[in-house]
């Protein structure tokens, strides 16, 4: 439950700071007469598709994670097959997590870095801030999808514990792996 | 019961492996050479980190598949197996996506920083690593489809005592 808690705040964390990633330079391009012409360009996150693809993932993990917060404050009890549900939907939401935060990742190391065989520039020595606020995003939902793998591991073992009842053995010897 | 779990398992592994390899292999074989305005250019894996990070996750998943396929049916690892199929899973699911931004880029270009789609200068490179992300997106599919079959699997008995 604490986990959720973390792994919820970590992600928000980044959908929020990733979302407002907006930073606009203004460049002296040329000179016409004596007065300097000038352009502004602007780097905002949704100019990269894995970047909005990053948003989107972590804001449905955080909607994920506030429902199932929700449901434990409300006393919505998780029996038969809604128990094996919680930790599918886990699973599912610790992949969809992982797979924004490497493509983020990626493409913001390409941007530090550029990639000189494909002659693309790297960018973040013009844009700092916005690099900076990326990266920032970038860590906290890493440490969001660390959570996540650990509230999946949770729910699972929670699903494999063998139930007290007085007639059935305990299932968790039962479990082979086929 | 037990059979017909254990030859879907196996069959989902097998898959899967066979994936991974196709991805690896592909995608490490994958070089061509262009000439643009008395430029040679070449396209190789091992320039974009992000590729050599997929290439370096398939062959572990790989390989991974190759030992759980040889140590199944053995009760003591199977809370092991699980684990371990929950990380390789997310392993791969990290790697296709890094990939796949980076091949995006590639294709389409990224106008607002000046990057410049590489795929007119080498379709070849370009295509060989489609068929590569395919079958690597397949690999990631087909672990997460295991995962959730083994949870469900290993819960049968227990579907049928709870109320």
């Amino acid at each position: 439950m604490a986990l959720r808690v973390a792994a919820l705040l970590a992600t928000a964390a980044a959908t929020i700071v990733m979302a407002l990633n907006k930073e606009t330079r203004t460049f002296v391009v040329g000179t016409v007469g004596t007065t300097p012409v000038t352009a502004s360009v602007t780097a905002k996150f949704q100019h990269t598709p894995a970047n909005v693809f990053f948003v989107i993932a972590n804001a449905m993990a955080s909607n994920h994670n506030l429902m199932m917060i929700g449901s434990d404050l409300f006393g919505l009890e998780f029996k038969g097959f809604k128990l094996p549900l919680v930790a599918v939907l886990d699973m599912l939401n610790a992949a969809l997590l992982s797979a924004g935060v490497h493509g983020a990742a990626f493409m913001a190391q390409l941007a530090k870095n550029g990639n000189s065989h494909a002659r693309w520039n790297e960018i973040c020595d013009n844009f700092q801030g916005y690099c900076n606020r990326g990266g920032v995003a970038i860590l906290a939902a890493y440490v969001g999808l660390l959570l996540t793998l650990g509230i999946t591991v949770v729910s699972i073992v929670k699903l494999l514990k063998p139930k007290p009842k007085p007639q059935s053995q305990p299932l968790a010897s039962e479990i082979e792996v086929p | 019961m037990a059979k017909i779990r254990k030859a879907v398992t196996v069959t989902l592994r097998l898959l899967a492996l066979a994936a991974t390899v196709v991805a690896v292999v592909i995608m490490a074989t994958s070089k061509e050479t262009a000439h643009v305005l008395n430029l040679t250019f070449t396209a190789k894996f091992t320039h974009t980190p992000a590729f050599k990070y997929y290439v370096v996750v398939e062959a572990i998943a790989g390989f991974y598949t190759v030992l759980a396929l040889l140590l199944a049916s053995k009760s003591l690892l199977s809370r092991l197996t699980l684990i371990l199929d929950l990380v390789v899973a997310m392993l791969l699911t990290s790697s296709i996506a890094a990939a796949l931004a980076i091949a995006q880029v590639g294709k389409q270009g990224n106008s607002h920083a000046g990057w410049l789609p590489i795929c007119g200068q080498v379709p070849r490179y370009c295509d060989k690593l489609v068929v590569s992300l395919v079958a690597g997106f397949v690999a990631a599919l087909v672990y997460l489809l295991l995962l959730v079959y083994t949870l469900r699997a290993a819960l049968h008995p227990v579907f049928a005592i709870k109320p």
